[in-house]
């Protein structure tokens, strides 16, 4: 079985949560190996110690020019550093959507995208899960990696391996990076104003509806957002009132949204409402009203005032 | 007291024979005059063509109807009975006008015939004619200048306000009157000898005050009134063709070419087959140039008297649009481009110039400004022709590309599979007490039920298709639904501008409904009714009914018969749909449906039947977000509660979708409901 | 500046309830409506605003068969002015590294400053453009939502996550893959259809190119959907039990950050 690699993204000196979640997906694939994580930025000393409690071995590519993760630079690195039959794992986050494709055609390897489960290995043929038609529907599909492959995981498929019992050492691979010029220079990052969030993006909304009654109810629920790291966006009737943007609105005239969970507060579930809604969520509806048609769609179904469970569940959130 | 000398006979300062003057204002004026005109017309010479000959009869009782007896004046009563004073009194005084003219040269002039009887009624009535005039003038006047009624108000953004020209037009008006008057009650003080005079007139007022005079005082008076006559009445007649009082010519011309049919819209161009449009360069009015003859005429034919805006719905709830201010605008526009002097502007597009996309868009086709206007101005082909060319541009709002591309691949707005069209007759409950065939070759029946998207495929509206099944089977019918083959009528399609997409439906359908062999069609969707009845120009196709029609028909032959009302307590009101009622005319119908239900109490709303104030659901306006105040369906349901009502009848899927969402937003759910014309009678039928 | 925009045909996910066919080895493609995939128009749209801004035109390329000239012509119409139909028998069941394989070989007929693709499509994969990038040694962005023309470079924003903007400056020729949003794509009539109607397309085989077909590295073994149960699961006890099952549903939905 050959090496298997984790990309580790970091940002400002942290490991974004998919890092511990490569972890299991590498076990996913062979319970027994020992799994090396590659970390590249500037300045990373601190986390490659801290990678080190969770993997065997972390490779570490410390560089000024790439501070900031430019995927032109690393790919041509990792391309030099990392063995040509290697298994490579990263985050299907916009980082590795960037630099996975390209990598898998450098090392000469299958590129499997956007994996949400892995059924393990038959001989050299991996199994994984993967879905298609903006989650409409799954498949099974299998790849031979004898000579390596550059697998992208969903985050959040794979639980975090919290367990921290790997006693790794830590590599220093910079050198053998060298010095790569890419033809594509990194300036800066434009942070988002509050009211530039693209709700079709969103991984989990906080949505209001006519329950919510009163406009200045909308910071129990921006509150929950926040806790739960979710983006707040609404029905029609909300932005008819002009209590949010149109931005935010849910809807076949607003609009249409992908989330993983979708958190429908005191929403009714109009069909024009419904429309705006892809893909298969997990919805969580929490209404007054029993026989609201939300609860037909939904996951899960709460009956209770969205003004007395919103705080509820900010508190239980923050706590967990 | 010597007979006073004509102004045919005086020589002013005794040495200029003023009869000079009276050829050259005549000649001058019709000169100017002609001229004008023809700068006028130019730009109609230059517009697309129109299709304005047709039903000459119609056309010529329109002018009678409309023109003659100002029929729809009093809508607006006091407005209404002023201006009829006034068109009264100049089409009385016309006759007066021209003597006076031919008098100025030939003082002995008399009119052919006048010279008997007749001559003198024709006094007396001229002059109270004139006195009438005077009058409406000073309270008109009044309302202008002081009143100041809102719907002639001036929005910021359209410019200055129009009081002082109407005021100064007034102010014209009553000069020829007191003129006139004045060289009339001049030569009479200095004639001295008696002869009638319309007792309490502006002449016999004039006469008293002139009775004193000098002999030289009434000689100056007189010539002096006949030349303020003459000069003001042809600057008058020059004037006309400058602003609103254009319509004082143009009137009968845009009465006579007006619209004869209701609810159709317009070809793309008259002289371009339906065949033909696929070669067309350009489809629209980007240009000025593009509107028809007839456009431009209308242009030039507004009043500025605001009814149509003052009965726009998209106007009350704040939208962009003023009906008025296009018609203005147009007005200017052509006036601008085709100056008195100098050359003819190069036309440039009119989105973007004089007019705004959102403007165009906010439009819901509710035909309450082509009801109103009293001279016959349309409103709607103008607005399908300026989306047309949006469409051609590819200036479409994003929210409406979905929906269009929905239409094109799956033939309904909402992009649901053509195979589900016909699940809403499967509902189990509903399935067993009514089947509902599905016309596909297999099965033939005598009706076609034409069900329209809406509702086909949305939840709450599934249970109108089901109602108005359940009536037909109730009656006896034998029915039956196109089920996948049946495409979205198309209705808002084509007045949204998207007229290719218009004619693939419109063909798809003909064929359906050719093949279903049906030769009957019933609809309870107002817009599919429209659409089958008065766009789809096949006659081969079958007579269309809308569902009230059906069911009051079928109430008086007795195959339906209709229960007690479930809850005598409530009190009902009938909202007249757009396309049903202004567009097709049909406002008893339903009305006499609901009273048949026995111990139903009805109330109406101050605004019904052609006055209907438009729930705001067409030209594809569920799907479309316009800046607006306030939404038409919540001032529709107040007024419903003003009226004394607790439940709101509709008999249109996209109206009802408008009044139950309105309930919502005006938290009204414990006062108003919304029940649909079908669900109402289905509710009602007797076993 | 010459631009190449690489379109693919799918079925439309908007207008269509997408379920297993019988087999279990592909979706019921009976009664699809296809069209042009959502990121690749928006791609077309961008692409024709350069143009329009300096000069230029835009190509619009797509690997098919013949079904998916309509998504060429569609994007023709939309003011595209050429089209590229590559079709070949070895290209059918083609997987990502096989479509770039085949549109190098478009890419190297001609000069290109500027190639874009759509950030994904249908399969959620998103490889395409960043493969064609590889292959040619030309450098890569991917998910931009903002293109800024310089002097031989392009001023580019990538969309990060937390909805930021990530801007770099990339040299020509390049490659770029486009999220949605980035544009507002104008409306394309059945009247603009028609007009192109008779446009010539020319067709590429394999062998026109000199590429040859590539085994998909990833098979697909078969699709299938997984559990839902009917309606909502409705959960019971005081406002305080509910919220702290609920914290433990989400956190098990990856619902919590």
């Amino acid at each position: 079985m050959a090496q298997i690699f984790a990309y580790i993204a970091h940002k400002d000196g942290v490991a974004d949560d998919s890092a511990l979640e490569l972890a299991t997906a590498a076990k996913a694939i062979d319970a027994g190996a020992d799994v090396t994580a590659i970390v590249v930025g500037a300045g990373v000393d601190a986390l490659c110690n801290d990678m080190a409690a969770s993997y065997k071995s972390v490779w570490k590519i410390d560089k000024a020019d790439v501070a900031y993760p430019n995927a032109e630079i690393i790919r041509a690195m990792l391309a030099k550093v990392v063995p040509g039959d290697a298994v490579v794992l990263m985050a299907h986050d916009t980082f590795g959507m960037d630099l996975g494709p390209g990598l898998s055609i450098k090392m000469d390897s299958p590129f499997a995208p956007d994996v949400v489960g892995i059924d393990g290995v038959d001989g050299s043929t991996l199994k994984m899960v993967r879905q298609e038609f903006g989650g409409q529907v799954s498949t099974h599909v299998a790849c031979d990696i004898a000579s390596g492959a550059v697998i992208t995981i969903r985050p959040g498929s794979f639980a975090a391996d919290e367990s921290k019992s790997a006693g790794g050492a830590v590599a220093d691979k910079t050198a053998d990076a060298g010095d790569v010029t890419a033809k594509r220079k990194f300036l800066e990052v434009v942070e988002a104003e509050a009211g530039d969030v693209d709700i079709t993006k969103s991984e989990v909304l906080v949505s209001v509806g006519r329950g919510i009654e009163e406009e200045e109810n909308i910071e129990i629920a921006r509150e929950l957002a926040e806790a739960m790291g979710a983006d707040l966006s609404c029905s029609r009737p909300i932005v008819d009132a002009k209590w949010l943007e149109k931005s935010r609105q849910v809807g076949t005239s607003g609009q249409t949204v992908k989330p993983k969970v979708y958190m429908a507060m005191g929403i009714s579930g109009s069909f024009q409402h419904l429309g705006g809604i892809k893909g298969n969520p997990f919805i969580v509806a929490v209404n007054k009203n029993a026989k609201a048609p939300i609860f037909q769609v939904a996951d899960i179904g709460i009956v209770a005032d969205i003004l007395e469970f919103m705080p509820e569940l900010t508190e239980k959130v923050k706590s967990a | 007291m010597e007979p006073i000398i004509a102004p045919a006979d005086f020589s002013l300062f005794g040495f200029i024979p003023t009869v000079i003057f009276s050829f050259l204002i005549p000649v001058v004026g019709v000169g100017c005059f002609a001229y004008i005109m023809a700068r006028r017309v130019a730009p109609l010479v230059k517009a697309a063509p129109d299709n304005r000959f047709d039903q000459i009869p119609q056309r010529i009782i329109a002018v009678i109807k409309l023109w003659l007896l100002q029929w729809r004046q009093p809508r607006y009563m006091v407005a209404g009975v002023l201006h009829i004073m006034i068109f009264v009194g100049f089409l009385v005084l016309s006759i007066r006008s021209t003597q006076l003219v031919i008098l100025g040269v030939s003082s002995k002039f008399a009119i052919p015939g006048f010279d008997t009887i007749i001559g003198d009624i024709y006094n007396v009535l001229k002059d109270y004619a004139a006195t009438m005039v005077l009058v409406a003038c000073i309270i008109a006047a009044y309302r202008r200048g002081v009143v100041k009624p809102a719907r002639y108000a001036v929005p910021e953004k359209y410019g200055h306000d129009h009081t002082a020209e109407a005021i100064f037009v007034l102010g014209l008006i009553s000069t020829l009157m007191i003129s006139e008057s004045l060289f009339e009650a001049s030569e009479l003080a200095a004639s001295g000898h008696e002869k009638f005079l319309a007792p309490l007139s502006l002449v016999w007022f004039e006469y008293l005050l002139l009775s004193g005079a000098s002999q030289g005082t009434l000689q100056a008076i007189h010539i002096a009134a006949y030349y303020v006559h003459d000069i003001t009445f042809f600057f008058f007649l020059c004037f006309l063709p400058m602003g609103k009082h254009f319509h004082v010519i143009t009137s009968v011309f845009n009465v006579f070419f007006m619209r004869m049919k209701k609810g159709n819209t317009k070809p793309v161009r008259h002289d371009v087959t339906e065949e033909q449009l696929d070669d067309l360069e350009s489809f629209g009015v980007k240009k000025i140039e593009d509107f028809t003859w007839k456009h431009m005429l209308d242009f030039y034919s507004c009043a500025d008297c605001g009814r149509c805006s003052d009965q726009c719905p998209a106007n009350t709830v704040g939208r962009p649009l003023s009906p008025r201010f296009i018609t203005i605008k147009g007005r200017d526009k052509l006036f601008a481009n085709y100056p008195l002097r100098g050359a003819f502007a190069e036309s440039k597009p009119l989105i973007g110039d004089i007019y705004e996309e959102d403007e165009i868009w906010s439009c819901t086709t509710c035909g309450a400004c082509e009801q109103e206007c009293p001279l016959g101005i349309e409103y709607i082909d103008k607005i399908v022709d300026l989306r047309r060319a949006m469409v051609d541009e590819g200036m479409v709002p994003q929210s409406l590309q979905k929906p269009l591309s929905a239409l094109e691949k799956r033939g309904n707005a909402w992009g649901k599979m053509e195979k589900k069209r016909a699940e809403w007759a499967q509902e189990e409950e509903f399935a067993a007490q009514c089947q509902v065939k599905i016309l596909d070759g297999k099965e033939t029946a005598d009706t076609l039920y034409f069900v329209d998207s809406i509702s086909s495929y949305d939840d709450r509206m599934q249970a109108l298709a089901r109602a108005t099944a359940r009536i037909l089977c109730a009656a006896g019918t034998d029915f039956g639904v196109l089920g996948k083959e049946e495409k979205d009528s198309g209705n808002e399609v084509r007045r949204f501008g998207e007229e290719m997409l218009f004619q693939s439906l419109k063909s798809h359908n003909i064929d359906a409904i050719l093949n279903s062999g049906a030769r009957h069609i019933v609809t309870a969707d107002p817009h599919a009714f429209n659409a089958i009845k008065n766009d789809y120009h096949n006659d081969e196709l079958p007579d269309i009914e809308h569902l009230s029609q059906y069911v009051a028909r079928k109430i008086k032959s007795g195959e339906i018969r209709l229960k007690g009302v479930e809850d005598p307590s409530k009190i009902y009101t009938y909202h007249d749909p757009c396309y049903l009622g202004r567009h097709n005319e049909v406002y008893d119908d339903p009305r006499n449906a609901m009273d048949a239900i026995p111990g139903l109490k009805r109330v109406e709303m101050i605004k019904s039947r052609d006055r209907s104030f438009c729930c705001s659901g067409g030209g594809l306006m569920l799907f479309y977000e316009p800046e607006e105040e306030e939404r038409m369906a919540v001032l529709r349901v107040k007024m419903a509660a003003e009226a004394g009502a607790n439940v709101i009848v509709t008999a249109c899927p996209f109206c009802l979708v408008n009044m139950e969402d309105a309930i919502k937003v005006a938290k009204m759910e414990d006062t108003m409901e919304a029940i649909d014309f079908s669900e109402l009678i289905a509710r009602h039928l007797d076993a | 500046m010459e631009i190449l925009v690489c379109v693919k045909r799918v079925p439309d996910t908007e207008e269509n309830e997408i379920t297993i066919s019988s087999a279990g080895n592909d979706i019921e493609r009976d009664d699809l409506v296809y069209s042009v995939n959502e990121w690749d128009n928006y791609a077309v749209e961008e692409a024709i605003q350069i143009v329009d801004k300096v000069g230029g035109s835009v190509t619009v390329v797509t690997v098919g068969d013949d079904e998916s000239e309509e998504v060429l012509r569609r994007e023709m119409a939309m003011g595209a002015e050429k089209g590229i139909l590559v079709s070949d028998d070895a290209f059918a069941g083609a997987d990502g590294k096989g479509i770039a394989t085949a549109l190098k070989g478009v890419v190297e007929k001609e000069k290109y400053d500027l190639i874009l693709t759509g950030a994904q499509a249908d399969d959620g994969a998103g490889q395409v453009g960043g493969m064609l990038a590889a292959m040619l040694d030309l450098p890569y962005a991917s998910l931009v939502n903002k293109i800024e023309v310089l002097d031989g470079k392009l001023k580019v924003g990538r969309e990060i996550e937390g909805g930021n903007q990530e801007m770099s400056e990339i040299e020509m020729p390049c490659v770029l893959s486009i999220q949605t949003g980035i544009n507002e794509p104008r409306y394309v009539g059945i009247r603009g259809i028609r007009k192109v109607a008779s446009v010539e397309i020319p067709t590429f085989s394999a062998s026109d190119l000199g590429v040859s077909a590539v085994e998909p590295a990833l098979k697909k073994v078969d699709y299938f959907v997984p559990e839902m149960g009917e309606g909502a699961e409705m959960l019971e006890g005081s406002v305080e039990e509910m919220a702290e099952k609920l914290v433990e549903l989400l956190k098990a939905k990856g619902g919590l950050k």
